[in-house]
């Protein structure tokens, strides 16, 4: 049984298996130079503005080393100029349902994901059809003055919003990965909610599914203007029919006062993908932004999602789950800086290492001198599925001046064999006791996502653990 | 977290694979645990020396002995723990080799371990908990139905005076001494096994729970039912009523007799037996 679903995951991971004759209509071919920036500022028919942007954005990706000194040196293995840097949307090649493997099939069926879906997932459609759940809801947020559209279609239809905002929460130097996104940025959602707008839905990258949206270097910026809130859901639990190997995404989020945003994140990543992602938001006075997000899966993932806390009373959380299997990293962790009076911030972090899988936890938060009564609470758990699983922990927490409250905690934890034993004894599988027991760990973060969500990663976690036991 | 989706609702699939008939047509003297010439090493060491046992459906047999002589690693290898190595004889289980049973086989097949000290399962409930347990038991692609389940469950509850809190909490987690082992019997009556092992059960019970405890384990005695009861005291044998009583010394039985044989040792201890008995 678990040898079977082991194989199931690890041949749907593996892109051999994937392999296609590729042809597309817009193709900015492989490597990165200036014709590449030109190529997809051209088939977008872009502003000058935003060519000048991209043009400057790979001079600074060029400049930047890699951050090897502090991070792992595996990111020395990516090939950028093996990469395809844009393929245009619609054009992906597809394939027939009968010639995705068996195995594939039935990781989807057990994760329970709908039909159209799957072909989308697959590889077998290269668009997923969801015109008419999502028309409902486009009308209802028009009604509202809701903008939810591409990145495209954001930079050419609300130009002065978007130019307003956009690099202003990451800027392009941020880090070398930011600025590769800035330079060859596709896809990607754009969000305005208008003053005092609370949008009862969540919003999902999911009604938006297409290639150039699933693609490597998507950008997104959501704006919640004054008293607004939205909740903005994006990922799913299936692995994903990857034919890249890297995917970059920024996100930059835009709390006005009294404005809540939500961001919810479930990724599962086949394991050849580095997954370099930087997310940031920026809350002024009283606003609140969350970041909640799941990382499954992935050879590298670096994600350090941020709140600038820019307004009184402001509040920031990041709430995350990581699990790394066999080969894995999970690099990840949060940023807090509290740049006004009475802010607060909330890290929430736990990770869970399998076999030879790794978890980092980087943590940053920055309260400086000059501000009165900020707190912050950091817990980071770990926990090792067996010997050779690795964590570790580097909390940077940095606070000047003496008016401020924080707190920080953090656990290794191991599932004993013992207990592995007591609940064998009650009659479950060591597969179905591990599961069980990451479940439990993370429990009180599940709770935090969504409802279907929820129920996609306990299953989720299940696979995971079936694989991992011998 | 779990959904409480039931695929065939109206389905009283507890009650339903707690009650499977008996295989009455086989030979009625394979119907129990028969251990034979058993050893058992940890680490080098012998533990159980040769111990021969028979746990026939419908007794209850207690186990009495000196702190070391072997008592819980008996339950542990009965059980299917991986650490203790068997190193000669055999167990068997309604005529089945049980030694070549993975743990979790023998639990769904009747078997049931009441821990010395049982384990801690943070983030789990305890009602998730047994319903896995439960689910554990069924085909596959059926599902427990949740109404059924619960409705059970909180009837034990109220038969082992637990309060309903305890299907929130996580597993033992944070439970007190007594609070353990009234979990313990809990879970023995949702799954309802072919035979039971009380490792000390009554330890760390007070004198009511202790009452109560033993209501629950002799609501369960039935002639389908087989009870190893293992304790240091004489006073849980005045509730649950042993049919036979055996003395574990060394890793051996080196006495067996009826349930006055525990009065004696009450009295008495254990230096006055001895090996060659
Ligand atoms: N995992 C282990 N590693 C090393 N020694 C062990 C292990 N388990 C048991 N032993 C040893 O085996 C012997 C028997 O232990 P066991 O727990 O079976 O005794 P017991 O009869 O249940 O005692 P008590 O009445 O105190 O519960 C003891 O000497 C104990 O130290
Ligand atoms: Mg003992």
């Amino acid at each position: 049984m678990s040898a079977e679903a082991n194989s199931a995951l690890e041949i749907d991971r593996s892109v051999g298996d994937f392999s296609y004759p590729e042809k597309h209509t817009y193709d900015a071919g492989v490597g990165l130079t200036e014709d590449t920036i030109d190529y997809i500022s051209n088939v977008k028919d872009e502003a000058e503005w935003i060519r000048e942007f991209r043009h400057r954005a790979l001079k600074v990706f060029r400049e930047k080393p890699m951050p090897t000194h502090w991070a792992t040196k595996d990111l020395n293995n990516i090939d950028f100029d093996k990469i395809r840097y844009y393929l245009s949307q619609g054009q992906r090649p597809t394939r027939s349902w009968d010639e995705v493997p068996d195995e594939v099939k039935e990781t989807f069926e057990r994760l329970g994901i709908p039909e159209q879906e799957r072909k989308f997932l697959a590889g077998v459609e290269a668009q997923f059809d969801s015109e008419a759940a999502y028309s409902n809801v486009k009308e209802a947020l028009e009604k509202q003055g809701v903008i939810f559209v591409n990145s495209t279609e954001g930079l050419r239809e609300h130009p002065e919003l978007f130019r307003k905002w956009f690099g202003k929460v990451i800027p392009t130097g941020d880090n070398k990965f930011s600025a590769l996104n800035s330079a060859v940025f596709s896809g990607g959602s754009f969000i305005y909610v208008p003053p005092g707008v609370k949008v009862t839905h969540p919003l999902q990258a999911y009604f938006r599914i297409n290639a150039e949206n699933f693609g490597q270097f998507e950008r997104t910026l959501i704006i919640a203007d004054e008293g607004s809130e939205v909740m903005y859901m994006e990922g799913c639990t299936a692995p994903k029919f990857e034919t890249s190997t890297l995917h970059s995404a920024v996100v930059e989020l835009v709390a006005m006062p009294n404005a809540k945003i939500q961001y919810v994140t479930v990724q599962n990543w086949s394991s050849n993908v580095f997954n370099l992602v930087t997310k940031r938001g920026m809350a002024h006075e009283n606003a609140e932004i969350r970041w909640i997000d799941c990382n499954i899966g992935s050879r590298l993932t670096m994600k350090y999602p941020g709140v600038i806390m820019k307004g009184r009373k402001a509040r920031g959380e990041v709430i995350s789950i990581a699990l790394a299997n066999d080969g894995q990293h999970q690099d990840t962790g949060a940023k807090m800086i509290h740049a006004a009076d009475e802010t607060t911030s909330n890290i929430v972090s736990k990770s869970i290492s399998v076999g030879q899988g790794r978890s980092t936890y980087r943590g940053q938060v920055h309260i400086p001198k000059h501000l009165k009564g900020c707190k912050n609470n950091t817990e980071c758990d770990a926990l090792l599925i067996n010997a050779h699983s690795k964590t570790d922990t580097y909390p940077a927490i940095t606070v000047r001046g003496n008016q401020h409250a924080t707190q920080h905690e953090a656990s290794v934890s191991q599932v004993s064999e013992d207990q592995i034993f007591y609940m064998k004894q009650r009659g479950l599988s060591e597969a179905e006791a591990m599961s069980l027991s990451v479940n439990g760990f993370v429990n009180d973060l599940v709770r935090e996502f969504p409802m279907e969500y929820s129920v996609e990663l306990k299953r989720l976690i299940d696979l995971e653990m079936e694989g991992s036991v011998g | 977290m779990q959904c409480l989706r039931s695929r065939k609702r109206g389905h009283p699939i507890i009650t339903d694979f707690l009650n499977q008939p008996t295989p009455d047509d086989l030979n009625p003297t394979t119907m129990s645990i028969d251990i034979r010439d058993l050893k058992v090493s940890i680490d080098g060491q012998e533990i159980i020396k040769g111990l021969n046992l028979t746990l026939p459906k419908g007794e209850v047999h207690a186990i009495m002995g000196p702190n070391g002589s072997g008592k819980s690693t008996l339950a542990k290898v009965l059980a299917g723990h991986e650490d203790y190595e068997v190193t000669g004889g055999s167990i068997t289980m309604d005529g089945e080799d049980l030694l070549e049973k993975e743990a979790d086989e023998r639990s769904r097949d009747g078997l049931f371990l009441a821990f010395q000290y049982p384990h801690e399962i943070p983030g789990v409930t305890n009602a998730n908990f047994i319903r896995a347990a439960l689910q554990a038991r069924l085909p596959k692609g059926e599902e427990l139905d949740a109404v059924a389940f619960y409705k059970e469950m909180y009837a034990q509850m109220d038969a082992l005076e637990m309060d309903r809190k305890f299907t929130g909490r996580s597993v033992n987690e944070g439970f007190s001494g007594g609070e353990k082992k009234r979990n313990e019997i809990l879970q023995m009556a949702m799954l309802k096994p072919t035979y039971a092992v009380l490792d000390e059960t009554d330890s760390g019970l007070d004198i009511d729970a202790l009452k109560i405890v033993s209501k629950g384990v002799n609501a369960m005695r039935s002639p389908e039912r087989g009870f190893l009861v293992i304790t240091h005291y004489q006073r849980l044998l005045d509730y649950i009523v042993p049919d036979h009583v055996h003395v574990m010394k060394d890793g051996k039985i080196i006495r067996s007799g009826d349930k006055t044989l525990a009065l004696e040792l009450e009295e008495r201890g254990y230096d006055w037996l001895n090996d060659a008995a």
